[in-house]
C-alpha cells in the first residue's frame, strides 16, 4: 500500500468515524447516567435522518434558498431529540429505572420496534435520498480523487465540535457537572440533593439529540431505508463496548479505530471489511475487558 | 329549488343509477364448472417489511389490482380468487410456519413463494412434502431445479444465470474492447452467487479480462466512500454491481457525486427497479437490466391497450411506475389461471383436483404483462431478458433505456439437467453471434 492510498483510506475513515461517533457518544452518555442500554437510540438516528430529508424536500418544494437545508439538519435533530426524547423518558423510562436490566432492555427494544413501524407508516418503504447540502458544497480533488467537501470537511468538523463541546459542557457548566456527578456516583449525588430525575431527562434529551444529529448529518450522504436504525445501533454498541461504557473520549477513539480499520480493510483485505468493527472490539476487549477508557470497578460506599 | 331539495334529487338520481348494479347477480358466477369451490385462495409470501419491501410492496399492490380485475371479469373460470400474504421480512422461520399454517389450516389452493432465494430454498422441499402447488414467483437462485427434481414446485420467471449471462453478452456487444472490471456487490448469497455466474461467463467469452477489485460491502451499508475512493484510484473500465434497493441507490448516488461514473462504465443488472427513484442522478450510458423483459416502457408492449391501462392504473394507485417484481407477480397469476383453465379442459369441463392442476403446469405457456413464458420439463420458466443503456429524455424526470436488446430465453438459459457454472464455463464465441431483437428509445 502506497502513502497515497493510505492517505485516501484515512480520509474515508475519518468521515465514517465522524458519523459513528455522533451516534455512539449519545448512547454512551445515556448509559453513563441512566445505566440503561437504549436500543431505541437507533430509532432516533433513523427518524432524525428521515425528518431532515423531509424538511429538505419541503424547502425545495417551497422554493426557499437551498442553504436553508443546513439549519434544517440541526432543526430536525433538535426536534427529534427534545420531543421524542422527552416523551420516551417521561412516559416510559422513568418508571423502569429501578427495575432489572433485562426489563429495561426489553422496554427500549419494544420502543425501537414500535418506532420502526411508525417510520414505515410515515415515510413508507421506498428509499429516500435528499442530498442538497452535500451538493451545495461541491467536490474537492485530493490525490487525484474527488471527495465531497461535506464528507471530508463538514462531518469531521462537527464531530470534533461535539467532542470539545461535550468536554467543556461536562466540566465547566453546572448542568454538566451534575451529570458527571451522577455518572460517577449516583447514590452520593442523590444523597447531597442532586435532582436525579432532572439530570436523567436532560441527559436523555442530549443523547437522543446527538443520535438524531448523526442521522440528520448522514441523510445527505446515503439512502434512507427501513432498518437503517437497526444497523446503526449494532455498530454503536460495538463502539461503546470498545470505548468502555459511559466514556465520551473513548467513544471518539473507538469510532476512529473502527472507521480507519474499515477503510484500510477495503484496500488491503476487502473480505474483512464487514468484520472490522467486531474484530476491533474483540481485540480491545481481550486486552482490556472494561474497554479502552473503561474503569474496572467503581468504589462503592 | 332549495339547496336541500337539490341535494336530495341528486342523491335520488345517484341511487337510481346505482340500483341496477347492486341488484345484478355477480358476473358469470353461475357458469363455474361442476364441482367448483366458492373461491380459490392463494398464499403469497413477499417482503412487506425490511429493505426488500421495495419489491414486496409494489408486488402486493399489483397482485391486489390484478386479482380485483380478474374477479371483476368472473375470476378463474367463474371462481373468484383471494390472496393471503405472508411477510418474508419477519424471517425464514416465520415464513415456514406461516406456510404450513396456510396450507394445513387455511386450506389454500396454491402458494406463491417467494422473493428471497433463501426462502425458496427452504420452501421448495416443504411444498413437495405437503404436495402443495408452489410457484416461485420472484426468487433468483439457479440452484433449486439444478440440484433436485420437483413435482409441485415451478418457477414462472428466469433465474440468475440467464439474467447475468444476458448482461455479459450485452456488455461484450456494446463495449467489446474493455480490459478491466471491478465488482461491488452486497455481502450475502445473491451478491456472491451473481458475481460467480457473471465472472464465469465473462471469463469464458473474454479470457483476457482483468478483475482489478472484488468488493463485498455489508448488506445495508450506508457508506461506500472507501470503495469509491479505491475504484477511483484503480480506474477500472467497467464497474459491476448487482445490488438493489437502498444499497444500489446509495452506491450510485455516491459514485455519481464523486465522479466515478464519468471514469467507469457502470453495469447494474437490477437497476430497472431503481430508475425512477434515482432520478437524473443516474447518468446516461449506464447498462441496466430488469430480471427478465421487464421495463415499464417495454418496446413491444407500449401501445397495447391492456398494458398501457395497467401501467397507468398502477401509477395512479401507487404513485410509481411498475418495476420487475410487479411483472413477476403478474406472470405467476397468469400461470396459475392458465393451469386451472388447462386442467378444467383436460378434465372434461369439470373442476380439477390439485394433481390435475399440477399436471397442467408442465409445459404451460403464459404471458403476464411482458413476453410469453414457457415452463419447460424441469419446471423452470423460460423468460426472455431485456438489457438497455440509460439515456435522459425530457419527458421523464429520470433515466430511461435506449439501445435495448431482448435476449431469447432459449439461448441464455442453462439447459435442462446442466449445472449453471459448469455450463457457463463451456460457452464459446458463438454466443456473441446470437440473434437478438434490438430496440431504441422512441420517446413517450
Amino acid at each position: 500500500m502506497t502513502w497515497q492510498l493510505a492517505f485516501l483510506a484515512t480520509l474515508d475513515g475519518l468521515a465514517y468515524a465522524a458519523l459513528v461517533f455522533m451516534v455512539a457518544v449519545g448512547l454512551t452518555l445515556i448509559f453513563g447516567v441512566l445505566r440503561i442500554l437504549n436500543v431505541a437510540h437507533g430509532s432516533f438516528y433513523a427518524i432524525g435522518a428521515y425528518l431532515a430529508a423531509s424538511l429538505g424536500i419541503a424547502i425545495a418544494a417551497g422554493g426557499l434558498s437551498p442553504w436553508l437545508t443546513f439549519p434544517a439538519l440541526i432543526l430536525a435533530a433538535v426536534l427529534v431529540g427534545t420531543i421524542l426524547g422527552t416523551l420516551i423518558e417521561r412516559a416510559l423510562l422513568r418508571y423502569v429505572y429501578l427495575k432489572e436490566d433485562v426489563l429495561q432492555l426489553l422496554v427500549t427494544f419494544a420502543v425501537f420496534m414500535i418506532l420502526e413501524d411508525v417510520q414505515r407508516l410515515v415515510w413508507g418503504v421506498n428509499p429516500y435520498f435528499e442530498a442538497v447540502p452535500l451538493r451545495l458544497l461541491g467536490n474537492i480533488s485530493l490525490g487525484g480523487i474527488f471527495y465531497t467537501n461535506y464528507q471530508i470537511l463538514v462531518l469531521p468538523a462537527v464531530a470534533l465540535l461535539i467532542l470539545v463541546g461535550l468536554r467543556l459542557f461536562l466540566r465547566t457548566t453546572l448542568a454538566g457537572k451534575l451529570i458527571t456527578a451522577v455518572t460517577e456516583d449516583r447514590e452520593m449525588a442523590t444523597a447531597i440533593g442532586v435532582d436525579t430525575g432532572r439530570v436523567y431527562l436532560i441527559t436523555f434529551v442530549i443523547g437522543a439529540t446527538l443520535a438524531a444529529l448523526g442521522g440528520a448529518l448522514a441523510s445527505p450522504t446515503t439512502s434512507l431505508v427501513p432498518g437503517m436504525g437497526a444497523d446503526m445501533i449494532v455498530l454503536s454498541f460495538a463502539v461503546v463496548a470498545t470505548a468502555g461504557l459511559g466514556q465520551v473520549e473513548g467513544a471518539a477513539l473507538a469510532a476512529l479505530l473502527i472507521g480507519l480499520g474499515r477503510s484500510f480493510a477495503v484496500y488491503l483485505m476487502p473480505e474483512l471489511e464487514v468484520l472490522v468493527p467486531y474484530l476491533v472490539m474483540a481485540l480491545v476487549l481481550l486486552v482490556r475487558p472494561e474497554g479502552l477508557f473503561g474503569v474496572a470497578q467503581r468504589r462503592r460506599i | 329549488m332549495s339547496r336541500f331539495s337539490r341535494i336530495l334529487s341528486v342523491a335520488a338520481v345517484g341511487l337510481a343509477a346505482a340500483a341496477p348494479l347492486a341488484l345484478a347477480p355477480p358476473a358469470l358466477a353461475q357458469d363455474a364448472p361442476e364441482g367448483a369451490p366458492e373461491e380459490l385462495v392463494i398464499g403469497i409470501t413477499a417482503f412487506l417489511s425490511g429493505p426488500a419491501s421495495v419489491f414486496g410492496e409494489p408486488a402486493q399492490a399489483a397482485a391486489d389490482m390484478l386479482i380485483e380485475e380478474l374477479n371483476a371479469a368472473g375470476g378463474v373460470a367463474g371462481v373468484p380468487l383471494r390472496a393471503l400474504y405472508v411477510d418474508e421480512g419477519a424471517g425464514g422461520e416465520h415464513v415456514l410456519s406461516e406456510y404450513r399454517r396456510l396450507v394445513q389450516e387455511e386450506g389454500v389452493d396454491a402458494m406463491f413463494a417467494s422473493i428471497s432465494s433463501g426462502n425458496c430454498n427452504q420452501v421448495a422441499p416443504l411444498a413437495e412434502d405437503l404436495q402443495m402447488l408452489n410457484i416461485m414467483w420472484d426468487c433468483g437462485t439457479q440452484r433449486i431445479f439444478e440440484e433436485a427434481d420437483y413435482r409441485y414446485v415451478f418457477r414462472t420467471q428466469a433465474h440468475a444465470t440467464p439474467e447475468m449471462l444476458a448482461t455479459v453478452l450485452y456488455l461484450l456487444r456494446t463495449k467489446p474492447d474493455f480490459q478491466t472490471i471491478a465488482v461491488v456487490n452486497q455481502d450475502y448469497a445473491w451478491g456472491r452467487d451473481s458475481w460467480n455466474i457473471f465472472l464465469t461467463a465473462l471469463q469464458a467469452l473474454k479470457p483476457d479480462v482483468e478483475v482489478v477489485a472484488e468488493l463485498f460491502p455489508a448488506f445495508g451499508s450506508p457508506d461506500y466512500s472507501a470503495e469509491i475512493s479505491r475504484l477511483s484510484a484503480l480506474r477500472p473500465d467497467v464497474v459491476l454491481s448487482t445490488a438493489w434497493g437502498g444499497d444500489l441507490d446509495t452506491f450510485v448516488l455516491q459514485s455519481a457525486q464523486r465522479g466515478l461514473m464519468d471514469i467507469s462504465t457502470f453495469v447494474l443488472p437490477l437497476a430497472e427497479s431503481s430508475l425512477e427513484r434515482l432520478g437524473t442522478d443516474l447518468p446516461e450510458g449506464v447498462i441496466v437490466g430488469g430480471r427478465g423483459d421487464h421495463y415499464f416502457l417495454h418496446p413491444e408492449k407500449v401501445g397495447d391497450a391492456d398494458y398501457d391501462a395497467f401501467v397507468a392504473a398502477f401509477r395512479e394507485q401507487t404513485g410509481a411506475f411498475p418495476i420487475y417484481p410487479v411483472f413477476h407477480v403478474a406472470q405467476a397469476l397468469s400461470a396459475l389461471e392458465g393451469a386451472y383453465l388447462g386442467a378444467i379442459e383436460a378434465n372434461g369441463g369439470a373442476w380439477p383436483d390439485r394433481e390435475q392442476v399440477v399436471d397442467a403446469m408442465a409445459g404451460l405457456t403464459f404471458a403476464g404483462l411482458g413476453r410469453e413464458v414457457m415452463i419447460r420439463e424441469d419446471n423452470q420458466g423460460l423468460e426472455d431478458q431485456l438489457v438497455g443503456t440509460t439515456v435522459h429524455d425530457d419527458a421523464y424526470d429520470f433515466a430511461v433505456l435506449d439501445n435495448m436488446m431482448i435476449f431469447d430465453a432459449e439461448d441464455v438459459t442453462t439447459p435442462v439437467g446442466a449445472e449453471s457454472v459448469s455450463w457457463l464455463s463451456t460457452l464459446g464465441p458463438e454466443m456473441l453471434e446470437l440473434e437478438v431483437d434490438s430496440f431504441s428509445h422512441t420517446g413517450p
